[in-house]
């Protein structure tokens, strides 16, 4: 049992990565998530734990930063909003490649452009489908509470390091600004500087006489061994997609109607639920926590246990959807529902859409 | 015996390679100035003992490659990025000895923001800057510090100064930052140039291994003969006429404090 405390969801996270045994933050403000950098240079982590905090010249430096340090072995962690994460793009790539573990989170807000400071959820292909460059994944986990801002910090980097791959938490303007009561978890004392050397091998942590060298590296000139290595981050891929599947089941017993959701979509779809019982409807809420890997089977296997049709929530024009479509594959009708550039959509709304576009239509 | 053996002997040892080098053949093309400046550095670091604390970071351009002939633990960076990927490593590992080597373009184009801001955050890096006035790598292309008139792939009749702007003289720039504690212009092209190129890389790495307050800053002005399409002799000379008057060799700031 940690300490219980009224946080914003951007401090929950950065409160979290303190507690993580993170070793280093490096970011840019940007609204709506400054407060993370905000909340973590105020809490001066340097004296509590030794963690350091650096404001860089752009989320580009920052992204290249994380790079430097993860590839050295530490434990580090960094956030922005949608044009920022846009502009670190290439660096998660090289992350991706070169195989470092590190934690990012991208607190939504409305595109495309510099679009508006209102939340949306309008990244998810970005977070999804690559982002960067190249044939590569991340794994990336929705908080749908202040609660989660927090945990999926702690399990973000356990994950990261598992599979030496980064892990995107994907939350938007919502979860990132509202309050809310979060369990903290007891802090996780940072490693050592032998405990990383002997732990991580694969570290730049200066080369032992006798041993070898290390190399942080993405590039191959020789495409048969880059198509290897290609090959081998795939097969990890498909490790992480038998594995860290996460989502959660609400009301779906008897549920012939389901909202597909993640983060603040899930938590409107959860009222919207109340409401659509209420009047006899019988829905549920498939929310989605992990995005990468996506619950195919598990959405498989719910319709085929009687789900009449599935209504994908979401802020944004239709993206999520598209993976919902994918995985129902045609075992019952899936339709799209959402506001987006940086509104927010409300249960009637939600429910409504339910009614006309899945059990009206 | 054979003659050989007779003669190669420890006693008999005048040069001898440092083993911070790898034995792989150098990617550079034969007469270029990269591999001369890769082995001073090594030499340095052997010299000064910092084999197993240094982390050297290698940039997108043709040095691209450094890793594979630097014996040490290395990480390559994004075009550019290597000032904050140094950053980093030097933040997380503050009683590490980290560099950072990049070429004009990487270090004054495409990276001008972190060079400058790393060297105003007086990161204890050394950065090593090889200004061959071109893009050597993706084939010759104009580069931040192309002098004016020069010709290249993409200023075919010669950089218009009125249309591509003016060579960038970013070592004078950041040496005005109160965050760079050694400042320095050095060529190795000729055997007394190497020696004081590396007496400046030595300083340099010294200042970090002291934990001198700010970033120590080498730039090299070096030929780029293939993309200049001279040859390395012809190259080298044109480098002394053309290159030298625009960056003037020599130290712009030491101790923290300018003295040109
Ligand atoms: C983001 C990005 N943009 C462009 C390139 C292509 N590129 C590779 S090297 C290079 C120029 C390097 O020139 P310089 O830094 O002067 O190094 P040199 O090869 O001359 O030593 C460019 C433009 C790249 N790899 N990445
Ligand atoms: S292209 Fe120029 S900089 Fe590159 S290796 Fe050849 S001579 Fe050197
Ligand atoms: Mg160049």
């Amino acid at each position: 049992m940690g300490e219980l405390k009224l946080m914003k969801g951007n401090e929950a996270l950065a409160e979290a990565a303190i507690r993580a045994g993170a070793d280093a933050y490096f970011g840019y403000p940007i609204t709506p998530q400054s407060e993370v950098i905000e909340y973590l240079m105020a809490e001066k982590p340097h004296e509590r734990t030794g963690m350091v905090v650096l404001q860089a010249e752009s989320e580009v430096a920052a992204i290249n930063m994380v790079y430097g340090a993860a590839g050295a072995g530490k434990k580090v962690i960094t956030s922005s909003s949608s044009p920022g994460i846009s502009l670190k793009q290439e660096g998660i790539s090289y992350i991706a490649g070169a195989e470092l573990p590190c934690v990012y989170a991208n607190v939504v807000r409305g595109g495309p452009g510099l679009g508006t400071i209102q939340p949306s959820q309008a990244d998810y292909f970005q977070s999804t489908k690559g982002g960067g460059h190249g044939d590569y994944k991340q794994i990336v986990l929705a908080p749908a509470s202040v609660q989660e801002m927090a945990d999926f910090v702690k399990d973000g980097f356990e994950l990261a390091f598992k599979y030496r791959m980064p892990v995107l938490i994907l939350s938007d303007g919502v979860i990132g600004q509202m309050m809310e009561k979060v369990d903290l978890f007891d802090p996780i004392p940072r490693l050592t500087d032998e405990e990383i050397v002997a732990k991580y091998p694969w570290a730049t942590t200066g080369k032992k006489n006798g041993t070898e060298r290390r190399i942080i590296t993405s590039l191959d000139l020789d495409s048969l061994k880059m198509e290897e290595h290609n090959k081998h981050l795939q097969a990890k891929y498909r490790e992480v997609e038998a594995n860290e599947v996460r989502y959660e089941l609400i009301n779906c017993e008897d549920a012939e109607y389901v909202f597909v959701a993640y983060g603040s979509s899930a938590r409107i779809a959860q009222k919207a639920t109340e409401l659509a019982r209420k009047k006899g409807i019988k829905a549920g809420i498939f929310r989605l926590i992990t995005l990468f890997p996506f619950p195919t089977k598990q959405m498989q296997d719910l319709c085929k246990k009687g789900v009449k049709g599935f209504l994908a929530v979401e802020m944004s024009a239709g993206q999520m959807v598209e993976d919902v479509r994918l995985s129902v594959s045609g075992c019952a009708k899936v339709e799209h529902f959402g506001r987006f550039g940086g509104i927010v959509h409300t249960p009637e709304e939600v429910l409504r859409a339910m009614e006309q576009k899945i059990i009206g239509g | 015996m054979s003659m050989f053996e007779e003669i190669v002997k420890p006693e008999n040892l005048v040069y001898e390679k440092t083993r911070l080098m790898t034995d792989k053949a150098l990617s550079y093309c034969p007469g270029c100035g990269h591999g001369t400046a890769h082995r001073l550095i090594m030499e340095v670091i052997e010299e000064l003992g910092m084999e197993e604390s240094t982390i050297g970071v290698a940039p997108v351009g043709c040095s691209v490659l450094a890793y594979e002939f630097m014996n040490i633990d290395m990480t390559q960076a994004a075009h550019g990025r290597a000032p904050a990927v140094a950053t980093g490593i030097k933040r997380v590992w503050p009683n590490k000895i980290v560099f950072t080597y990049q070429g004009d373009g990487d270090l004054a184009a495409i990276g001008t923001a972190e060079t400058i801001h790393a060297c105003n955050r007086g990161e204890k890096i050394v950065i090593i800057f090889i200004n061959n006035g071109i893009y050597g790598m993706t084939g010759g292309q104009m580069a931040p510090t192309t002098l004016p008139g020069m010709k290249s792939s993409t200023s075919p009749y010669g950089r218009d100064v009125e249309m591509m702007g003016n060579p960038l003289k970013i070592t004078e720039l950041i040496a005005q930052l109160p965050g760079t504690y050694f400042v320095t212009r050095q060529a190795v092209h000729t055997p007394a140039a190497v020696r004081k190129a590396k007496k400046a890389i030595r300083k340099a790495f010294e200042n970090q291994r002291d934990n001198k307050p700010g970033l120590s800053f080498v730039e090299v002005v070096s030929n780029c003969n293939s993309g200049w399409k001279m040859t390395p002799n012809d190259s080298n000379k044109w480098m002394e006429d053309n290159m030298f008057p625009y960056y003037p060799m020599g130290d712009i700031k030491v101790d923290g404090q300018l003295v040109k």
